[in-house]
């Protein structure tokens, strides 16, 4: 192994960026990007599922036959997501309300399958918990960010957790409401796609 | 055939752990769970409708065996007396079931108030009777017995317009309502009494 257990966490948060440098998973991060918390709830429930089945793949690889590996990966991933969920539904059940049927689709959610077969399959568990956690706080950051977008220009505010919320518009902004429909999200991630590319091009 | 019997091996293993594991976090937090909705989704209908009270009816609740399913009722304390009681019923609407929160007065047998949680009507048509609070304001301090229905089918309750269907379920709810309340009425009182 030529890269060390700090480049594969790092690369996470740049290098392949989800959304932005892995173009997965974007079903979840359109769909719910309309508030801050939404963005980062999103992200740390799939930053969980990402670790700790990437940590169990890598437990289990060289017991897992090769032609029923997918199989072993969805029923190791189902697992956890259904895990996330039933926490949610105990512990923060408002933003399981607002988060809703997304929360169980984290299942087909790419990243994370993604990363089972492509990294936690052919690697360590120590490597490949630095691998989730970097691509899960990435995709964490990412979501948070094109939220941050939307929500500014659609409602004027900011809502980073529960109550903490700030309106930072004046009570003159007009809120540009597009920005939190659909189409707003597609155009608000392909401009920010934009940007890093040409961010990342030098 | 080796190959064969390790990925049936395999897959059954790694499915029968996870079930397991499964099925323990879900008990484990299935109170935590019915705790949450009743604050999320039901508790503030109970709220509007047990007005007055000095206790969280969330916490002073009990259960009833009514045949095969368990009922839940919440008590309202007034002045340090058990007065109030609210519990569930649902009645077939539109799109399907029309859950209703039900609050009555134990001492007068009236209702206090009709609130509905959970449905699947049409917005802005059948949706409204959870919406137009003058609706299910019709049924407040009515008495709690005989057979509710709406005005055009001889009844007491005007339906809303344009959502007979509706009005009709949440009619035959608040009637499945009273039959619950005959049934198991012995029993409430005398459960009542814990939360002095």
């Amino acid at each position: 192994m030529a890269k060390s257990i700090a480049q594969e966490f790092t690369k996470g948060l740049w290098q392949e960026i989800p959304p932005f440098r892995l173009v997965l998973g974007l079903c979840p991060t359109l769909a719910v990007t309309k508030t801050v918390e939404n963005g980062i709830g999103m992200g740390v429930a799939t930053t969980f599922v990402l670790v700790f089945s990437n940590i169990l793949v890598a437990a289990l690889r060289k017991l897992i036959p090769s032609k029923v590996r997918i199989a072993c990966f969805i029923i190791i991933i189902a697992t956890f997501v259904t895990v996330v969920e039933l926490l949610m539904q105990a512990y923060a059940y408002g933003l399981f309300m607002k988060l809703g049927i997304f929360i169980p689709l984290i299942v087909v959610n790419c990243i994370v399958l993604g990363r089972a077969e492509a990294f936690a399959s052919k690697n360590g568990i120590v490597a490949s918990t630095a691998d989730g956690l970097g691509i899960g706080i990435g995709f964490t950051l990412s979501l948070a960010a094109l939220a941050a977008v939307r929500e500014l220009l659609g409602s004027g505010s900011l809502t980073i957790w529960g109550d903490l919320s700030f309106q930072v518009m004046g009570p003159s902004f007009k809120p540009f409401t597009f920005m939190i429909q659909a189409p707003g999200a597609f155009i608000c991630l392909g401009l920010m796609l934009c940007l890093m590319n040409l961010v990342g091009s030098k | 055939m080796n190959e064969m019997v390790k990925m049936v091996v395999v897959l059954t293993v790694l499915s029968c752990v996870s079930g397991g594991s499964l099925a323990f976090i879900r008990q484990n937090t299935a109170r935590q769970i019915e705790y949450q909705q009743l604050k999320f989704v039901k508790g503030p209908a109970i709220m509007a409708i047990l007005k007055g009270i000095s206790n969280n009816p969330i916490e002073d609740r009990f259960k009833i065996k009514d045949g095969e399913v368990e009922r839940s009722f919440y008590v309202g304390i007034v002045d340090g007396e058990p007065k109030y009681v609210a519990f569930e019923s649902s009645g077939g609407g539109f799109g399907g079931p029309v859950g209703l929160i039900i609050g009555v007065d134990l001492t007068t047998d009236k209702i206090l108030g009709v609130g509905v949680t959970t449905h699947s009507e049409t917005p802005g048509v059948g949706a409204r009777a959870k919406t137009d609070p003058d609706f299910v304001a019709q049924f407040g301090g009515l008495p709690f017995k005989g057979e509710f229905k709406v005005t055009t089918d001889g009844g007491q309750i005007d339906a809303l317009s344009g959502a007979t269907v509706t009005s009709r379920g949440v009619c035959a709810g608040v009637t499945e309502a009273i039959k619950i309340y005959e049934r198991l009425k012995d029993q409430i009182k005398e459960k009542v009494k814990a939360f002095k």
